[in-house]
């Protein structure tokens, strides 16, 4: 259930936003992008925000990946308060619980595809074998067991993305961040990830947040919400598939 | 060491450079080597002086010659134990190239006041048997091929005339820095010989029996013989080596001057190189640290990048250095102690890492403080 008025209803919401400010000064004028945004997410939905350019969509999955502080309000993910945490905390907290796909893929190049998802494995205390054994079902999981030795120039743009939601996945974190994850993609490859999205959040219980411009990749969602003067208002409800 | 691969992948992302910096080190370090051999063969003399003798020349002149009959009064000043002398000969080896030093020495106590000098009894024996017998360091015997019973000729320049020498005896020395150069003959042979300056030497050498006593017997000698005909001029024989060096220029600020230029420039360098590759890889760091990755991962992982360039680089021009002092000296006799001691080595390389560290501090503090959303936002 996703919700944007800001009222507890009871109920543990996974993600919950209250009062959320983000304002940047560009000399002497303040851009208020963010302005009271209320949002609760709960575990196993599937969210899509869209709006124009510049409403603050990528600033929102970057509060909510911890990735940037917040002027004002808080952001609460499973009971832990992220807003206040210190940049190392932070830092710990990201690689457990959010999995980033990006709109570049930003798979690195001189890596294999088994060494680019085995990465964020390298901060946790398994041992190789186990790692590898990650590695491989999370690569098994988006169609890529086979292409565990390419390095991402011998893969195309959709493949390369695959890559970077199995990254994503690989350590099993709370809830992915996506951002414009088919926004560089032909059709096909976009519905092909679009499908995979869907079947991480149905056939896996996983959270996942979406930055789109894309209104098919919306349709995908079970919730799309538009980032209006700063704030969320609810869209059309989504497929649920 | 879970961290190899992704700093392999990083050194080798981009192979031309990798080796250009390499290379850069290794030139740097191989030129570092050089001069720190060159160094070392003019410091050998007093690196490997006796803390205990003290050198007597003429105090108008090191050429200038000292009487003979010094030696019995040197050895009545009190605290001198032992005393020996010797004379430059100067003479020429078939070709001028050839050179080497040559003393005619006093063949009584000269072994004794030098024990470094390992020479077999049989053979010492067999020198001071033939007036016309010379000792022989091992390196100037493979150098020419000579081996024991080979005749030597000699041209002498200061001591006209040709001069012939039979090899009785060949010495090795008893230290690494051990000049083995080094030709000796018996001044006895020289003195009946020579035409001029008949009983004369040309400097002297005393043991004394307490090195902490060298200050009052360096003055008690040179008092002995201070307002006669023959002054004299006493020094511990690491300060008359370390003023022989003198004479020959200010080469420690010579070497210090260019291997600070040459560092300097390969700071600069590495530097750039190095602030290149993070530039490149800003959207790559950014990733890493959105996934979880510390700033201190990413300040260490720019740092170690470095650091591999710089022991690489470092220990293969130190390496090429190495090798190219065991072919030895190239000067034809000019730098007889032409050896890259292994501390020399060390140190070259410690350098390169602080090179390397230094020079990759900037970009590595640049990466730390990289902000992701700032970063990813980077096209």
């Amino acid at each position: 259930m996703v919700r944007v008025d800001g009222e507890d209803v009871g109920g543990t919401s996974l993600i919950r936003v209250r009062d959320l400010d983000k304002t940047y000064r560009r000399g002497s004028e303040v851009i208020h992008v963010l302005q009271g945004l209320n949002l609760d997410v709960d575990a196993g939905d599937f969210v899509a925000f869209m709006g124009p350019s510049g409403s603050g969509k990528t600033t929102l999955l970057n509060l909510l990946g911890g990735l940037d502080v917040p002027s004002a309000g808080s952001i609460t993910v499973a009971g832990d308060e992220i807003t206040h945490m210190s940049a190392r905390k932070l830092t710990a907290w990201r690689a457990r619980h959010v999995g980033f796909v990006f709109q570049m893929y930003n798979l690195i190049p001189v890596l294999t595809a088994l060494q680019n998802v085995e990465l964020p494995l390298l901060l946790t205390r398994l041992s190789p074998a186990a790692r590898r054994r990650h590695v491989e079902m999370a690569l098994t999981v988006v169609g890529l067991g086979d292409r565990m030795r390419h390095y991402p120039r011998q893969l195309s743009g959709g493949q390369e993305q695959r890559v970077g939601i199995a990254r994503a996945l690989v350590s099993d974190p709370t809830f992915l961040l996506c951002d414009e994850p088919t926004g560089d993609l032909d059709r096909k490859s976009a519905d092909e990830i679009l499908d995979l999205l869907s079947q991480l959040v149905r056939e896996y219980g996983k959270t996942v947040l979406m930055v789109t411009h894309d209104p098919r990749a919306a349709e995908r969602a079970h919730t799309v919400l538009h980032l209006e003067k700063g704030t969320l208002v609810e869209g059309v409800q989504g497929r649920r598939r | 060491m879970k961290y190899r691969h992704l700093l392999l992948a990083n050194l080798f992302r981009r192979p031309v450079r990798t080796a250009l910096t390499v290379g850069s080190f290794a030139v740097a370090l191989f030129l570092f080597g050089i001069l720190a051999v060159v160094r070392g063969a003019f410091h050998q003399g007093i690196d490997v002086a006796g803390v205990d003798r003290l050198v007597i020349v003429n105090k108008v002149s090191l050429i200038q010659p000292l009487p003979f009959a010094y030696r019995d009064r040197l050895l009545r000043i009190p605290g001198v134990a032992q005393a020996t002398f010797a004379t430059w000969f100067g003479g020429v080896y078939q070709d001028e190239r050839n050179f080497f030093p040559q003393f005619a020495i006093d063949r009584e106590h000269y072994r004794g006041l030098f024990p470094e000098f390992r020479i077999p009894d049989e053979q010492w024996q067999a020198f001071l048997a033939d007036k016309e017998g010379c000792v022989v360091g091992v390196g100037l015997a493979e150098r020419f091929g000579w081996k024991l019973g080979d005749r030597i000729p000699i041209r002498g320049t200061i001591f006209p005339g040709a001069w012939e020498f039979n090899v009785r005896a060949i010495y090795r020395g008893g230290r690494t820095q051990d000049d083995t150069t080094q030709f000796w003959f018996r001044w006895d042979y020289l003195d009946e010989r020579k035409p001029f300056e008949k009983g004369f030497v040309g400097w002297y050498v005393v043991r004394i029996t307490n090195p902490d006593d060298a200050v009052r017997v360096v003055r008690a000698i040179d008092e002995e013989f201070a307002n006669s005909a023959f002054e004299t001029k006493t020094d511990t024989e690491k300060a008359f080596a370390a003023s022989f060096v003198k004479q020959m220029g200010n080469i420690e600020f010579l070497i210090l001057s260019v291997g600070s230029v040459v560092f300097f420039t390969l700071l600069l360098v590495i530097g750039n190189t190095m602030a290149i590759a993070v530039r490149e890889r800003v959207r790559e760091l950014a990733v890493l640290k959105a996934v979880g990755f510390s700033d201190g991962f990413a300040l260490g992982l720019v740092l170690a990048e470095t650091l591999v360039l710089a022991a690489a680089g470092g220990g293969l021009g130190v390496g090429l250095a190495k090798l190219f002092t065991l072919r030895g000296d190239p000067t034809g006799g000019l730098l007889p102690f032409f050896y890259l001691p292994p501390e020399a080595m060390a140190l070259g390389v410690g350098l390169a890492l602080t090179v390397g560290l230094a020079a990759g501090i900037l970009p590595a503090v640049s990466a730390m403080r990289l902000r992701v959303v700032d970063a990813l936002r980077r096209v």
